[in-house]
């Protein structure tokens, strides 16, 4: 894991100064809440529905124990006892008082942690993939690159009050686990010629106006990486609309100015940039990859015993090969039948670091579906892991399944959600469990947006959910289709919206279609891909 | 609001708050990016969201002052309108007017700007602190300052 020097601490520590300084000119009234909102907003502090809600950044969703131990330590002492893993793998608790939150800031700081750029119109934390350095498939770990651009995307002098909020993924391999095409700019790490570079996607995104990133690069060199995003980023600062916030996106831009156009502009200020000086020396690039060397691997056995029919399913649904035959990554579900997608109590936080320690050389991650994976677990260790977690409430075998639901915090928690995306994701989940279907249906990825900003990616649900306002009441549209992954697809819509009963019997129609049509080995979204809306339509409206 | 179509446009140097710079201010008014493309044997100009700072480009020579308007402290186009000239050898003035504030004061430093004009006059304490906030920079700016990468590998 990456380890801040000096520098790194002191970046940290003069933000939580100037954020606490900030809290006191704000408290003091010589800010008004209009000044001091994207202030705060650059730290992670929204202002919800019933109080301040505060973003932790956990840069590409990498924790040591003793960052998840903190995490539950403020959940305790700033919060409810709890908190919720989000979409971009970071964490969020939603009863924070603005008074409190520079001492909890300071706390982060003694664990190399903040809430730098969380939110607001720059850019945000880096995403990537949750099984960096332990999957199987990739050319390198993508976290790295990710650091690299952590850097430099911090405090970003010019990029501050960007159009709207910039958002970046990196992976490096070619089966894509962090939704890389829907991000503002998706970088994957490949290989030319024995050398590596990076692909640039640029204009993706959820949201009102779902866009798929076209690669407008195939390959820029490591020693270039960052001078390339700086030029991405100058020409979206740049042109990227200021008139209309839901046009202000780089996808909009990239769409309206055309992709063509957009990369000459990018293509001619990269070139100019190169004679500046932005990049920083590749020797640094080299430093921070030592920080993600392989852990201290040891072989052992490949195999475990598996008559237990309960551990068996869990390993079979929640561990995934890993790049050592000896180990596996194994996915802590946040989603327990009826609970609340990625939410996790400080117990349960404590016992995830402590597990983290003990199993998987005190690493864990947070992944964009709202779980926790211990990336590095012996085989040989899979029971008692499993076992420590079952009597956490934390053993639901059902990675992918269909109650390994994304959720928003919707209606509940979200001054801008137009309907309640929880209690809808609970119902689902008991439904399925209740009348045994869950287990027979396979992969299915089912996500819920409580509104058109999509948090909850239903454009990328092979079943996607998204509550709307009608005339006061809240309705529900179903959308088929979608996928985040290297086959990335934009879900359609179904047709007219269901009440909050009708959208869960809805959810169970869609399914039974699936059961009744499904050839061997399909799952949810290849029988929808091959046999298309209207026998869906069919069962649902005919 | 000024009248951009008025002489007295932009800020006068008795409306600057903070100056880095030991030279005369420029004395007379600036003018447009587009009325200085079009005529102009003014030396002093004013930069608004909307306009190319490229186009300056080649005059640079016979410009002492560039102002840039920020009408809303929330529209960061001045930023890079700023980099754009520093990146191109501009060593005059460089003003940031308008929507001024002390939480914007050193980006906007780093980006180039080496004279303040806020609308509203800032605690001078505050905006002292503002200017010294940061101990080191992860990115390359308009200034000398050697990046923490540079540090690390030194």
């Amino acid at each position: 894991m990456y380890k801040y020097d000096e520098y790194d601490q002191q970046m940290v520590d003069a933000r939580v100064d100037e954020f606490r300084d900030q809290v006191e000119r704000r408290l003091a009234g010589k800010l008004t809440e209009d000044q001091f909102k994207p202030l705060r907003l650059m730290n992670g502090l929204y202002l919800q529905l019933h109080a301040y809600m505060l973003r932790v950044a956990i840069p590409y969703g990498t924790l040591s124990g003793a960052q998840m131990h903190i995490l539950a330590d403020i959940a305790d002492k700033y919060d409810r006892g709890y908190g919720h893993f989000t979409t971009r793998q970071n964490i969020q608790y939603n009863w924070i008082k603005l008074e409190e939150a520079p001492d909890l800031m300071a706390d982060l700081a003694k664990v190399e942690m903040h809430a730098i750029q969380t939110s607001g119109n720059c850019i945000r934390n880096i995403s990537s993939d949750h099984f960096a350095g332990a999957a199987a498939d990739e050319l390198v770990d993508p976290r790295p690159y990710a650091e690299l651009l952590r850097q430099w995307s911090s405090f970003h002098p010019e990029f501050m009050y960007l159009p709207r909020k910039f958002k970046i993924a990196v992976i490096a391999s070619d089966t894509d686990r962090a939704a890389m095409r829907l991000h503002d700019i998706g970088i994957q790490i490949v290989e030319q010629n024995g050398e590596l570079g990076a692909a640039f996607y640029v204009g993706g995104g959820m949201g009102r106006t779902p866009m798929i990133a076209p690669c407008i690069r195939d390959f820029v060199p490591l020693d270039q990486l960052v001078t390339y995003s700086e030029a991405c980023l100058r020409v979206y600062n740049r042109h990227g609309r200021r008139d209309n916030k839901y046009k202000a996106r780089i996808k909009i831009l990239v769409h309206e100015m055309g992709a063509e156009e957009y990369t000459r502009q990018v293509e001619e200020e990269f070139a100019h940039l190169l004679d500046q000086g932005v990049e920083p020396p590749l020797a640094e690039l080299e430093r921070i990859r030592t920080f993600f060397e392989d852990p201290a691997f040891e072989d052992g056995p490949k195999t475990v015993d598996k008559s237990d029919p309960d551990f068996a399913l869990w390993v079979e649904r929640n561990t995934v090969r890993h790049k050592h035959d000896s180990y596996v990554s194994a996915v802590i579900s946040l989603k327990p039948v009826g609970g609340i997608p990625g939410d996790a109590t400080s117990a349960q936080m404590h016992l995830m670091a402590d597990l983290a320690t003990r199993f998987s050389f005190d690493e864990c991650r947070v992944m964009h579906t709202q779980n926790i994976v211990l990336p590095h677990v012996k085989i040989v260790d899979l029971h008692a892991l499993w076992t420590a977690l079952n009597e956490a409430g934390l053993g639901e075998p059902n990675l992918d399944q269909v109650g390994d639901i994304i959720a928003c915090p919707g209606l509940d928690y979200c001054s801008l959600a137009n309907a309640r995306s929880i209690p809808i994701s609970q119902q689902i989940s008991e439904r399925f469990a209740a009348n045994g279907k869950g287990d027979t249906l396979g992969e299915l990825k089912l996500k819920i947006s409580g509104c058109i900003n999509a948090c909850g990616h239903h454009h990328a649900g092979h079943i996607g959910i998204l509550g709307v306002d009608k005339k006061g009441v809240e309705n529900y549209q179903l959308l088929l289709g979608g996928s985040e992954a290297e086959d990335t697809s934009l879900a359609k819509i179904t047709g007219p919206g269901f009440d909050e009963a009708g959208i869960v019997d809805a959810v169970e129609t869609t399914a039974d279609v699936y059961l009744r049509e499904r050839e061997d080995g399909e799952r949810f979204l290849d029988t929808y891909r091959r046999i298309g809306m209207a026998p869906f339509k069919e069962a649902l409206y005919g | 609001m000024v009248d951009p179509q008025t002489s007295s446009l932009g800020t006068s140097p008795d409306d600057v708050q903070f100056r880095f710079r030991d030279d005369e201010p420029v004395d007379h008014a600036q003018v447009t990016v587009d009325a200085f493309l079009e005529q102009s044997n003014s030396s002093a100009v004013r930069i608004e969201p909307g306009d190319d700072a490229q186009a300056l480009i080649p005059h640079l020579d016979r410009i002492a002052l560039v102002e840039v308007n920020f009408p809303v402290y929330g529209d960061g186009r001045g930023y890079s309108a700023a980099r754009t000239l520093r990146e191109a050898g501009y060593t005059g003035e460089l003003r940031a007017v308008g929507d001024v504030l002390v939480d914007q004061l050193s980006n906007m430093r780093r980006c180039g700007f080496d004279s303040f004009a806020p609308d509203t006059p800032l605690d001078e304490a505050d905006a002292k602190a503002a200017f010294e906030r940061w101990p080191q920079h992860y990115q390359a700016g308009a200034d000398t300052v050697r990046t923490i990468a540079q540090l690390r590998h030194e």
